[in-house]
């Protein structure tokens, strides 16, 4: 049996999110026990089971070094440019 | 994401600096996620009390399963199949979150059957009455509850997640027994009997659940300190108790317990000694239905066999086209 992670999209206009994992010997049972096992209670109208070894993640380890950088772009986010009064809001 | 990358410590001396590094991030209640360095006790440990926490879920359905086909009605019959489908849902939650850390779902399985790992010593109470599906709902998961809840917050990102979900639809399960207490308590002499004595036989039990007092709890003390364990097992179950007696008493039934009595000072009730020797004696397999449990168990591993063998042979003949 295979490893699968699960996504299921709560509702509509919703981004489909990892809710666990199952073991399936395909995508087609796979698909079926994440609907008895993930969805008893309307949590999803929709489902994407992916197999885990095709998911290819960042290392923990490098973590630093690759979100690091982005702490000191603040001129990134609009509050690093302060406005006149009378311009207020933009 | 969920795929195993396990680094083991080969029995090695850990940095001490890492685990200095692991404690601070757990101080900062900080989640630990599957593939972060952690220390091997850590790991050991959650995959002890991971795997028999899902072993419980699992195993449980064995004294509720009894009373599917015999449910007083349909609708009790329906409410019942969908509680022991939760609790089949709430071992696989708990699986899948312990399969993170790198043991995999058949040793899990091979540790239940072959005793080696323990599941909660309640379910090897039999369960004779319908009414004991009432005491089991309302007092086992009531207290299973007053255990989960803090899990919710423990430092392992996957097992918080499913405590989230499985606390979510463990109220149900005791707001179900509840009801059937309810139920019985209102009815005739004979029903009223019949809750009375499923409380005095799951009463003690279930204060058991929580597990030795504070001060002959091995694993306690650094399960504190991981953040695997937000309360210690005597104040879970004073929790429990002071929010249960009122419960019982507006059914107008009595706690099997002479010294059972308010304390206007501690603002909690005091209760009497509970029989630690007949908690050891479940524990180590001496229970009235251990052996019942892991035989049955046993029977479902092997009557499944051909169906996880036909999958496989399924997913051989499809890899092949």
């Amino acid at each position: 049996m295979k490893l699968y992670e699960v996504f299921i999209r709560a509702k509509s206009g919703l981004n489909h999110r990892h809710v666990g994992s199952l073991h399936a010997a395909d995508s087609h049972m796979a698909l079926q026990n994440a609907r008895d096992v993930y969805t008893r209670r309307e949590e999803g109208v929709s489902i994407w089971v992916v197999e885990a070894s095709a998911i290819s993640a960042s290392n923990p380890e490098q973590a630093e070094s690759w979100f690091d950088p982005a702490i000191d772009k603040v001129y990134r986010h609009p509050t690093f440019y302060p406005l006149d009064k009378e311009v207020d809001n933009m | 994401m969920y795929s195993q990358g396990l680094k083991d410590a080969e029995g090695g001396q850990e940095p001490a600096g890492l685990l200095k590094a692991f404690q601070a991030r757990i101080d900062k209640e900080e989640k630990i996620e599957p593939r972060d360095w952690m220390p091997e006790a850590y790991r050991q440990t959650l995959i002890r009390q991971m795997s028999q926490h899902a072993h419980s879920e699992i195993v449980g359905q064995l004294p509720e399963g009894n009373w599917i086909t015999r449910a007083p009605t349909l609708k009790r019959k329906m409410i019942l199949l969908a509680k022991v489908q939760d609790e089949a849902g709430h071992g696989l939650y708990i699986y899948s979150a312990t399969e993170t850390l790198g043991i995999t779902r058949t040793k899990m399985t091979e540790q239940l059957l072959s005793g080696e790992a323990k599941y909660s010593s309640i379910f090897n109470y039999p369960t004779p009455s319908w009414a004991d599906m009432g005491a089991i709902g309302w007092l086992v998961d009531g207290a299973a509850i007053m255990n989960q809840v803090p899990l919710c917050r423990a430092s392992y990102g996957p097992y918080a997640r499913a405590m989230v979900r499985i606390c979510k639809e463990e109220s149900f399960h005791q707001r179900q027994g509840y009801d059937i207490m309810t139920s019985l308590a209102r009815g005739s002499a004979a029903q009223k009997k019949m809750a009375q004595d499923a409380l005095n036989r799951f009463w003690w039990p279930a204060l058991m659940m929580f597990g030795p007092s504070d001060k002959d709890s091995t694993h306690s003390a650094q399960s504190m300190k991981w953040k695997i364990k937000r309360f210690s097992n005597d104040e879970l179950r004073q929790k429990f108790i002071d929010a249960t007696v009122p419960q019982a008493e507006h059914l107008g039934l009595t706690i099997p317990d002479e010294d059972l009595k308010w304390n206007e000072d501690t603002g909690h009730y005091d209760f009497g000694d509970i029989d630690w020797q007949e908690f050891i004696n479940v524990i180590k397999g001496y229970g009235p239905c251990n052996k019942e449990r892991l035989r049955a168990r046993q029977n479902a591993h092997d009557d499944g066999a051909w169906v996880r063998e036909a999958a496989e042979v399924y997913q051989q003949k499809k890899a092949q086209l």
